[in-house]
């Protein structure tokens, strides 16, 4: 008996549709068997996880606030990973986002600066994100250098100079000397929805994003060349598309989300600049890239689903003793299940019992 | 010259996790699979070679620990890319991702503990030559295992049959499944070997680098040995140089933020990453009469048998 692997025809429409449900189904069942292991009552740690961080106003607040960095940069991933470009580097990109835009929080603190420094922080995070991701971008293009490499690479370098910043010429005098910039001013914050809550305006931004690259890849030429560049590399030089050209827009795109993602968090939820200030939402947002099927609508539901499981580790954390950690072999094996479910869209199993020679001698 | 036999010294430990890494991956890079959970496999070789180092006493069972951590978890990266036919790229990044979890549930229990480092070798006579003595006759076991490894990569590759077909699988998956070899094997093979030496090269670092377990430990090694294959153009012997030049760019710098000299020691920090980006940079501006990397490195094989 052999299991192998059928091409199909077409791509399973159906499958495309459940297989993130098969997902995170079987992640649950594994998920459940680790919690037995690690000693705690299976069905009580899920309902720490899953069901009580829906049941009060302000987890649900919670959950939105750490969706709204993960959506914004699944949404510039997918574009990459459509177009078969491997920035897997926007950690990075969200930090030196987040220092930029700082950069002039810090320089207007106590000025009686207007209204402009919010937007012109929120431009230059986006703008440092961008510059930031083209690094790797023009590496690949011009040189032939592994943009997956390099683009890692950078985000240590990312991670050591805002700690230099914060550690060194920003560092709050009245701080007691913690690695952090003052709280920035009001006119360097991001405003709330609901008055005391935790909800801000990133959130609608986050979903005016979802809402663009929607309309870019359903009914815009370059979306179009940039599935096309992804799918069909042949075909899409026949057509004439420029794939070089498409991966410097897509990197660019995803830093300058990324980025921008990078300063609403440090001028909304964090309020000011320190180490930190990433529990590797640019490592999350790979899996929620993927779990979205690379699908705008797609990824907005599946930041949303990622952000419980955040908010989830942390109230199992404080209720029934489960390690942070295991939130982030949660994550890892959700992003297994995903790829292999997304294997029978492509492919079908099929079970062979007559047993052929057909590799004699070798093998 | 204590000074400059202390540099050498401390490069040759720093360079060893990378060498042993980059070996492993090199081997499974040139059976066609690119394999990037290396810094995964690497975390939880520290975790599980620590744990069980302190739980056995022995230096030695803890490395098997390491050794075995990374062959299962490359075992799924098996299953995933070559059972299933998943896109290599996204199984690695899924790979570190858990790999970085489960280094922090297994280690939990030993963060803070201490256990003596592994031994280093002690020849009467030769190791108290001034000099060279200690930097050739003095050092802890897996320095010595490493340079074997490569050695023994170069001779399989280069030298044996197998090594041939491995290669051949690399580079044309296609001819080799029509000339009747087992690709989907040979690569499985490949994989595990890559995931044991990425498991022994972690647990070298609470073994024998630094005697404790610190969560993150590997700190992005795992990545610059994905570098350093590239930087080796794929031959194992150019690896050792490699490996030897990012020890040595790690080392210094080190030494540059203890003399206090006036640069900000993040930026120091920042080297080594930041020369892993210039090399790969370099390195791929001068072949461009054509790539050295195995035609078929991380393409999808499903056999029509």
């Amino acid at each position: 008996m052999q299991l192998v692997l059928e091409k199909r025809a077409e791509r399973s429409r159906t499958i495309a549709l459940v297989s993130p449900l098969i997902a995170i189904g079987l992640t649950v069942v594994t998920m459940s068997i680790l919690f037995v292991i690690l000693g705690k009552n299976p069905l009580a740690a899920l309902g720490a996880y899953f069901i009580a961080p829906l049941s009060d106003s302000y987890s649900l607040q919670e959950i939105a606030v750490k969706a709204t960095p993960l959506v914004m940069i699944a949404i510039g991933l997918s574009l990459c990973y459509l177009a078969n470009a491997w920035n897997i580097g926007a950690e990075g990109q969200f930090l030196i986002g987040a220092v930029a835009g700082s950069w002039i929080a810090v320089k207007t603190q106590g000025t009686g600066a207007g209204a402009w420094v919010l937007p012109a922080m929120l431009l230059a995070g986006a703008v440092a994100g961008a510059l930031y991701a083209l690094i790797p971008a023009i590496c690949r293009v011009r040189f032939g250098a592994s943009e997956i490499l390099t683009s890692l690479m950078l985000v240590y370098v990312a991670d050591l100079l805002l700690d230099y910043l914060v550690r060194g010429p920003w560092r709050d005098p009245a701080g007691f000397n913690f690695p952090t910039t003052a709280e920035f001013d009001p006119v360097a914050t991001v405003p709330l929805l609901i008055e005391g809550g935790r909800l801000h305006l990133g959130s609608i931004i986050a979903l005016a994003v979802v809402a663009c690259a929607f309309v870019l890849l359903a009914r815009t030429i370059k979306g179009f060349e940039i599935r096309v560049v992804g799918a069909a590399p042949r075909a899409a030089r026949f057509g004439g598309f420029n794939a070089d050209q498409l991966i410097l827009l897509t990197f660019a795109i995803s830093g300058a989300l990324a980025g921008l993602a990078g300063i609403i968090e440090v001028a909304g939820p964090v309020g000011h600049l320190q180490p930190g200030i990433s529990p590797g939402y640019g490592f999350t947002a790979i899996i929620v890239a993927f779990l979205g099927r690379l699908n705008p609508i797609g990824i907005l539901i599946a930041g949303l689903f990622l952000a419980l499981t955040f908010i989830g580790g942390e109230q199992a954390q404080i209720t029934m003793k489960i390690p942070l950690d295991v939130t982030k072999v949660f994550q890892g094996i959700l992003l297994f299940y995903v790829l292999a479910c997304d294997s029978l869209i492509l492919y079908r199993f099929k079970l062979i019992f007559a047993s052929r020679q057909v590799h004699s001698g070798v093998g | 010259m204590e000074l400059v036999e202390a540099i050498i010294l401390s490069v040759l430990a720093a360079s060893t996790p990378l060498l042993i890494a980059a070996a492993g991956e090199l081997v499974t890079e040139r059976s066609g699979v690119l394999n990037l959970g290396v810094e995964g496999m690497m975390i939880v070789g520290a975790a599980c070679g620590f744990g069980g180092a302190w739980l056995s006493g022995s230096i030695a069972i803890g490395a098997l620990c390491g050794i075995l951590a990374g062959t299962l978890l490359s075992l799924i990266f098996a299953v995933m890319t070559l059972g299933l036919a998943v896109n290599q790229v996204a199984t690695g990044l899924a790979l570190t991702i858990l790999g970085i979890g489960l280094s922090g549930l297994i280690g939990a229990g030993f963060v803070g503990e201490r256990i003596a480092p592994a031994p280093h070798l002690h020849i009467p006579g030769l190791t108290e030559i001034p000099l060279v003595g200690r930097i050739l006759f003095g050092e802890d076991g897996f320095v010595y295992l490493s340079l074997a490894l490569v050695i023994g990569v170069w001779w399989f590759l280069y030298r044996t049959r197998a090594g041939l077909v491995l290669r051949a699988c690399g580079d044309n998956h296609v001819s080799a499944h029509a000339l009747g070899y087992p690709v989907l094997r040979i690569r499985l093979l490949a994989v595990m070997f890559g995931g044991a030496c990425a498991g022994l090269a972690g647990a070298y670092l609470p073994l024998a680098y630094t005697p404790f377990f610190i969560p993150g430990m590997t700190a992005g090694r795992g990545w610059i040995a994905l570098a350093l294959v590239v930087f080796a153009s794929w031959r194992p012997g150019r690896l050792v140089i490699g490996a030897y030049l990012f020890g040595a760019v790690t080392i210094l710098q080190l030494h540059a933020q203890g003399a206090g000299i006036g640069v900000p020691s993040q930026l120091m920090s920042a080297l080594p990453y930041l020369a892993t980006v210039v090399v790969l940079v370099l390195l791929s501006r001068a072949r461009t009469g054509g790539s050295t990397a195995p035609a078929a490195l991380g393409t999808v094989f499903v056999p029509d048998r």
